[in-house]
C-alpha cells in the first residue's frame, strides 16, 4: 500500500482559490510570491482558501489538521479526494497523483482507497442503518452477501448491534455518527478521512466517541486524517498535528512538540490553554542523567556523589543498562556504617517503579505518589533512559500556572530539588 | 381616414398557421396517430377497470387508502362519504370516466414531467430555457390548450387528455426541479465521497430525498387536471365536466351545482389520500 518510506498520502503545495475566475495564473503567481491573503483579495478579488499546503501521512499514522473556522482545514481535507477541486499542487495517494486523474479514475480511488466521515454525518435518511453502512461497498459493486457481512461486522465494531433495521432519524446524533463510522469502516479504507466527526456531538458523548475511536484506530491500525478545531481532541488523538491559519499550515508537530516548542505566537496562544499533564510525556520531562551504580561498585564514592548532586536515590543497573533495583541514601549509608564496602542488591534494595517514555505525565502521578524513589523511565527492553521525580512533575505543570512572580516567593530550583528529594527519602 | 386600419398592412397569420398544421399532419400524421393510440389504450384500459369494478369495491378501496394515508377514522369516514355522495347524486359512472381521464393525464404528466424536471435540476442551461416556457404555459389561459389539441387530434377524449397534460404538467416539472436542487448537500457529498456516479447519486440520494416535493408536484398536477377536465369537456371529454358544460348550456344551475360538487369531492378524495402518503414518507426520512 504505502511506498518504501511508508508514505500513504502526500500533499505537495496544494492551493485552493475561490473567486479566481479568469485570473487564476495571476493569483497563483502572487501566492507563490508570498503576497498576503488580504492583499490578493483586495487586488484581484480572489480568496485563498488553502495556500501551498504540504504534508505527508504515513501508514498507520493519525494525522490531525487543526485550525479555527475559516482556516481552510475542511477545504483542505476535501481537496484530498477532490470533493473540492484543488487549484494547484499535487496530491499523491498510494503513489498516484489524483489531481491528474479523470473523473472515472478519481471515482475508483474514492471507491477503493479512502472513506470519509462527515461532521453532519451525510447519511441517507431513507435507508436503514445497515443499508447506510454498506453504501460504500454498494458503489464498489460488491455482492449482496459480502456487503451485508462486512456492514454487519462494522456495525458490531462501532457498537450499533441491534439497530440495523432502524432509519437514521430514529437515532441520536452520537449514534448517527457511529453509522457514519460504520460506513467508513466497512469500506476498509487505506486512508480514513474525518471532517470534524465529533464536533456536532454533546460533550459527554464526544469524549466517549473520541476514546472509542482512539481504541479503534489502535486496534485496526487505521491511517487517519482528522480535521478538528478542538485542541484537546487533537492532542489526545493525534500522532502529528498540522496547525492551519488563513489557509496556511504553520506548523506540523507531535502534540508534545507543539506545546513545548510552538512555531510562533499564534500556535503558542493556541496551545496555551492546554493542560500539559494530558499530552506531555515522560520523555519530555525526565532527567537523562540518573544516578546509577552496578552491583559490586564501592559504596563510599557513591555516597559522596549522592551528597554532591543532592540526589538521594540510586538505580542499580546490569550490564545491559537494565534497572534491577533502587537504593536510598539512608540504606547505603547504613550499609557503609556496618562496614560493607561494595554495593549489593540485598534486603535494603527496593524494586524500582518504572514507566514508558511515551507515558502521559497525568498517568505518572499515581506512580510517583506510590514510591519514595524517583520513577525510572525505561524502554521496551527495560533499559534505563531517565528518571522522573515528583518535583519534575510539579515543575512541568508549573508552566501552565498563571501566577504573578513578584508576589509568589519562588525558591531557587536547587533548593526545591533538595527539599523534594529529602522529602522522598524521609517518607 | 384613421377609422379603419389599412388592410394593405394586414398580416394573414391564420391561413399560415392552418397551412402549417395541415403540413404537420400530412408529414407527421403517423406520429400523431401513434401518440393518440397510446393515450387511447391507456385511457380505455383505465376506464374498463374502473367501470368494471363493482361500486362496493371502489368504496372499499377508497376507505382502505384513506385509512392508510391519514390514519384517522374521521378522515376515512368523510372521504368514503364523499364517494357515497357522488353515487347518491347519480354521477357514479361519470365520476369513474372522469377519474380515468385524470389518472391517465397524471400518469402521462409524470412520464413527461419527471425527466424534464431532472434535466432542469442538473443543468442550469436547461433550467434557463425551461423556466420561461413553464412561466408562459402557466399564464396562458387554459382554453388555448384546447386549440392545438383539437387541431392535431380532433374531438374526443384523447385530445382532452393531451390538453389536460399540457395544462397540468408545469407544477410537476417545477417541483421536481426544486426538490432535487434542495436535497441536502451533505448526503450528496457523502455519496460522492464513496465513489457514486452521477446516475447512482440521482437514484440513491436525489430522487428519494426529493420525493416529498415531487409528490407535492404530482398532487398539484392532479388538482390542475381536475380543473382542466371541465374545460376539456368542450372538445369532447366525457364525464363530470360534460355535465357542467351541459348545465351551463341549458341554464340548469342545480345540475351544474351537483356535478361541480362531485368534482370537488373527487378533488378532496385524491388530494387527501396522496398528501397523506407524501406526509408519511416525509416523516419517515426526516
Amino acid at each position: 500500500m504505502a511506498d518504501e518510506n511508508g508514505i500513504l498520502l502526500e500533499c505537495r503545495k496544494v492551493t485552493k482559490l475561490f473567486g479566481d475566475d479568469g485570473n487564476t495564473q495571476q493569483v497563483l503567481k502572487m501566492v507563490r510570491d508570498g503576497v498576503a491573503k488580504d492583499e490578493i483579495q483586495s487586488k484581484l478579488g480572489a480568496v485563498v482558501g488553502v495556500r501551498e499546503a504540504s504534508f505527508q501521512v504515513h501508514q498507520g499514522e493519525f494525522f490531525i489538521i487543526m485550525g479555527l473556522s475559516g482556516s481552510g482545514k475542511s477545504t483542505l481535507i476535501r481537496t484530498l479526494i477532490r470533493l473540492i477541486e484543488p487549484t494547484d499542487g499535487e496530491i499523491i495517494i498510494d503513489g498516484e497523483d489524483v489531481t491528474k486523474m479523470s473523473e472515472d479514475g478519481m471515482r475508483k480511488v474514492r471507491r477503493n482507497k479512502v472513506a470519509m466521515v462527515f461532521q453532519h454525518y451525510g447519511l441517507l435518511p431513507h435507508k436503514t442503518v445497515l443499508e447506510n453502512a454498506e453504501y460504500g461497498l454498494k458503489t464498489r459493486g460488491i455482492s449482496w452477501q459480502e456487503r451485508r457481512d462486512k456492514a454487519q461486522s462494522a456495525i458490531d465494531r462501532v457498537g450499533l448491534s441491534g439497530w440495523e433495521q432502524y432509519r437514521p432519524s430514529a437515532l441520536s446524533g452520537g449514534m448517527q455518527q457511529r453509522v457514519g463510522l460504520a460506513r467508513a469502516l466497512s469500506h476498509d479504507p487505506a486512508i480514513l478521512l474525518m471532517d470534524e466527526p465529533f464536533s456536532g456531538l454533546d460533550p459527554i458523548v464526544r469524549r466517549q466517541m473520541q476514546h472509542e475511536f482512539a481504541r479503534l484506530q489502535e486496534e485496526e491500525d487505521l491511517t487517519t486524517i482528522l480535521v478538528t478545531h478542538d485542541l484537546d481532541e487533537a492532542l489526545m488523538l493525534g500522532d502529528r498535528i498540522a496547525i492551519m491559519r488563513d489557509g496556511e499550515i504553520i506548523q506540523i508537530a507531535t502534540p508534545d512538540e507543539l506545546v513545548t516548542n510552538p512555531a510562533d505566537d499564534y500556535v503558542a496562544s493556541f496551545v496555551e490553554g492546554a493542560s500539559p499533564a494530558r499530552f506531555m510525556v515522560a520523555r519530555t520531562i525526565m532527567s537523562e542523567e540518573p544516578l546509577t551504580a552496578r552491583e559490586g561498585d564501592p559504596v563510599e564514592p557513591m555516597l559522596n556523589q549522592m551528597r554532591e548532586r543532592k540526589i538521594w536515590s540510586a538505580f542499580i543497573v546490569d550490564n545491559a543498562n537494565k534497572v534491577t533495583a533502587v537504593l536510598s541514601y539512608d540504606a547505603l549509608n547504613r550499609a557503609h556504617q556496618s562496614g560493607t564496602g561494595a554495593i549489593s542488591v540485598g534486603r535494603q534494595a527496593r524494586k524500582p517503579v518504572t514507566c514508558d517514555p511515551e507515558m502521559a505525565i497525568s498517568d505518572i502521578f499515581p506512580l510517583v505518589l506510590n514510591t519514595r524513589h524517583p520513577v525510572a523511565v525505561v524502554d521496551d527492553r527495560g533499559a534505563l533512559e531517565g528518571v522522573i521525580t515528583k518535583n519534575m512533575l510539579l515543575e512541568a505543570l508549573a508552566h501552565d500556572i498563571d501566577y504573578d512572580e513578584d508576589e509568589v516567593e519562588t525558591p531557587s530550583s536547587e533548593t526545591t530539588t533538595e527539599q523534594a528529594n529529602t522529602e522522598v527519602t524521609s517518607v | 381616414m384613421f377609422n379603419e386600419f389599412p388592410d394593405t398592412v394586414e398580416i394573414d397569420l391564420r391561413t399560415r398557421v392552418n397551412d402549417a398544421i395541415s403540413w404537420l399532419l400530412d408529414t407527421f400524421g403517423g406520429v400523431f396517430d401513434f401518440i393518440a393510440a397510446v393515450i387511447r389504450t391507456v385511457l380505455l384500459n383505465l376506464e374498463d377497470v374502473l367501470t368494471w369494478m363493482p361500486w362496493p369495491l371502489v368504496l372499499g378501496i377508497v376507505a382502505v387508502l384513506a385509512w392508510y394515508a391519514t390514519r384517522s377514522p374521521l378522515n376515512t369516514v368523510v372521504l368514503t362519504g364523499l364517494m357515497v355522495m357522488i353515487g347518491m347524486f347519480g354521477y357514479y359512472d361519470l365520476a369513474m370516466i372522469t377519474l380515468a381521464i385524470i389518472i391517465a393525464a397524471v400518469l402521462i404528466s409524470f412520464v413527461i414531467g419527471l425527466p424534464i424536471g431532472i434535466l432542469a435540476a442538473q443543468s442550469d442551461k436547461a433550467d434557463a430555457v425551461i423556466r420561461p416556457l413553464l412561466d408562459g404555459a402557466q399564464t396562458m389561459p387554459a382554453f388555448v390548450y384546447l386549440i392545438p389539441a383539437l387541431m392535431f387530434f380532433g374531438l374526443g377524449r384523447v385530445p382532452a387528455v393531451i390538453a389536460t397534460v399540457t395544462y397540468a404538467v408545469p407544477p410537476l416539472i417545477r417541483l421536481t426541479n426544486l426538490g432535487i436542487r434542495t436535497v441536502s448537500q451533505s448526503a450528496v457529498e457523502a455519496a460522492t465521497a464513496y465513489g457514486a456516479t452521477p446516475r447512482q447519486i440521482l437514484r440513491d440520494v436525489e430522487l428519494p430525498l426529493a420525493l416529498p416535493t415531487i409528490m407535492a408536484g404530482v398532487n398539484q398536477t392532479t388538482m390542475m387536471a381536475l380543473a382542466m377536465v371541465v374545460i376539456a369537456s368542450m372538445i369532447g371529454a366525457e364525464g363530470l365536466g360534460q355535465e357542467v358544460l351541459l348545465a351551463i348550456n341549458r341554464i340548469d344551475p342545480g345540475r351544474g351545482f351537483e356535478a361541480g360538487l362531485c368534482i370537488v369531492a373527487l378533488a378532496v378524495i385524491i388530494d387527501r389520500i396522496t398528501q397523506g402518503f407524501a406526509d408519511q414518507y416525509k416523516e419517515s426520512i426526516s
